[in-house]
């Protein structure tokens, strides 16, 4: 993409390129189409060239077990008991949701190793990343993993190669079910509205949108049948933000403590221009050379012609 | 009152005072990186961002390891004594070089002692918090709100530690004679006397008087 494209950069206080507007995009994930066949998990590992060790089976449709730096999506299954008595298998695919008030960005301490697009995507720069994990601390949703190879920072990346040149992610592009769609955020809020008339239609009343206002909205939402309790989606956060502690960190208290800092060194400054050293006495009046000692300077050389001493 | 000076720091005392000073500049140089964007180019003076975030933590667990020496050499030195409240009261007259009524203090003034104290209250928040936020060894071991707490009082005690030893470089410059007494370890009598008092008696107190000069048979 573009340089023009980047609205937000990671560690930088000055304004972004921002006189391009792009549409912005999102990814739409309908759980109520999902039938957990992984074929998104085998498309980005395929797409991105990513081949994660194989694990160990641990009871669960769950494989692997948790996001890494080779895994930037994951099925997660749960199985959810209705007041009725009913068994409900919901299958969430969780990877990086591209807010557009990103707790990663927010936390990242190195210039433009986390960038934001003017689509809404948002792109770790590998070469730029430190490996701090400082993105991780900042991520309401948990997404980020540092690699144990290389100690950089992964994720999804919304495919932000094949959106660039007009394709839509990998794992759109495969989702058998029509469950994952991508487009324009608004065509995806407009798609997700008649998806909800449908699921409620259907005694789904609870039926709703997935896109979170404490970051800003997301550029990835999900279609949730119970959307008054995302929390049921394997810990969906219900409002996630970021962290107050991660916003006192990383916002007021940077220029505030370098101010400080600085106050504190000209405050020293000053007082030593108003107020002045603190010398002891001596150091104000040395004592009078003593005289008895005859001092002879070496590198002073007197030299006399007649080699001899004349009154 | 004899000219001969007096030692206030062992060679041993200086050496493992100026190693945690250069420790110190190394940590908060490569912290300050890490904690703001206008200051990240000091991680050029460590070879890079990746340099720094390795350096960072093994600098400041070795500057906690030599200040540990520097406590146990001095902590005695630094129980708070009762002129210590009064001097605290009269710290405006301190300040303004008027020294007329400030109590005489030990071989520490209770500014001396704040600092002593403050320091090992940062580094040992500094130490356990930087443990947490270690990344490469021991952030698994921790849940996401324990490391952003860590996170957040890491950098503050960072930003307290910084401000304590401005303050505490400030003093040496203020205080003429001071540095030389950590870089060469002797200080003169008047000094000792001017600025230590109670610590001037006690390294005084038991001065043989010169040896009286004997005839011999």
């Amino acid at each position: 993409m573009a340089s023009q494209d980047i609205i937000a950069r990671s560690a930088t206080t000055t304004p972004a390129p921002s006189v391009r507007g792009l549409e912005e995009v999102a990814k739409l994930i309908d759980t109520t189409k999902c039938i957990g066949c992984k074929a998104c998990q085998v498309a980005c590992s395929e797409w991105n060239e990513l081949r994660d060790e194989v694990g160990h089976n641990h009871g669960t449709y769950d494989n692997p077990q948790d996001l890494t730096a080779d895994t930037w999506t994951l099925m997660r299954f749960t199985e959810h008991e209705t007041d009725a008595g009913n068994l409900e298998w919901l299958i969430r695919k969780d990877g990086c949701m591209h807010c557009a008030e990103p707790g990663c960005l927010a936390a990242c301490p190195s210039p433009g190793a986390i960038i934001k697009h003017a689509n809404g995507i948002v792109d770790f720069d590998q070469d730029h990343c430190i490996g701090c994990g400082y993105c991780i601390t900042g991520c309401p949703f948990n997404i980020p993993r540092i690699s144990q190879k290389d100690h950089k920072a992964y994720k999804c990346t919304l495919c932000s190669d094949r959106v660039s040149v007009g394709l839509e992610p990998a794992c759109v592009k495969t989702c058998p079910t029509g469950a994952i769609v991508f487009g324009t955020k608004q065509d995806m809020k407009e798609h997700a509205a008649e998806r909800i008339v449908d699921l409620k239609s259907r005694g789904f009343d609870n039926a709703g949108l997935y896109d979170p206002e404490g970051v800003g909205g997301t550029h990835v939402m999900y279609v949730l049948h119970h959307a008054d309790t995302p929390k049921l989606y394997a810990g969906l956060p219900a409002d996630p933000v970021i962290s107050p502690l991660v916003g006192l960190w990383k916002g007021v208290s940077k220029p505030l403590a370098l101010l400080a800092m600085g106050a504190a060194v000209l405050a020293g400054f000053f007082h030593y221009v108003r107020i002045g050293p603190n010398r002891v006495e001596e150091d104000e009046h040395p004592s009078a050379p003593d005289t008895s000692v005859h001092e002879v300077d070496p590198a002073v050389h007197t030299f006399d012609p007649r080699g001899e001493g004349r009154p | 009152m004899s000219n001969k000076t007096i030692l206030r720091y062992t060679s041993n005392q200086r050496t493992n005072h100026w190693l945690v000073a250069i420790l110190f500049f190394m940590a908060a140089l490569s912290g300050l990186a890490l904690f703001h964007p206008a200051l990240f180019w000091l991680s050029n003076l460590f070879g890079g961002g990746p340099w720094t975030r390795i350096l960072h933590p093994f600098m400041g667990v070795v500057m906690f390891l030599l200040f540990l020496g520097l406590v146990f050499r001095f902590w005695r030195a630094n129980y708070f004594i009762a002129n210590d409240r009064l001097w605290l009261k009269r710290i405006d007259r301190v300040m303004a070089n008027d020294e007329e009524d400030v109590p005489p203090v030990g071989k520490y003034n209770a500014g001396q002692k704040l600092l002593f104290w403050t320091l090992l209250l940062c580094m040992l928040g500094l130490l356990f918090t930087g443990l947490v936020i270690w990344r490469a060894y021991f952030s698994e071991y921790f849940g996401i709100t324990l490391i952003r707490w860590a996170m957040l009082l890491h950098a503050l005690a960072g930003f307290v530690l910084i401000l304590c030893i401005i303050v505490h470089i400030y003093a040496g410059i203020w205080i003429k004679g001071s540095v030389s007494a950590m870089l060469h370890g002797w200080v003169s009598r008047p000094w000792a006397k001017k600025h230590h008092e109670l610590w001037y008696r006690e390294v005084t107190r038991d001065e043989a008087p010169p040896p009286p000069i004997r005839k011999k048979g």
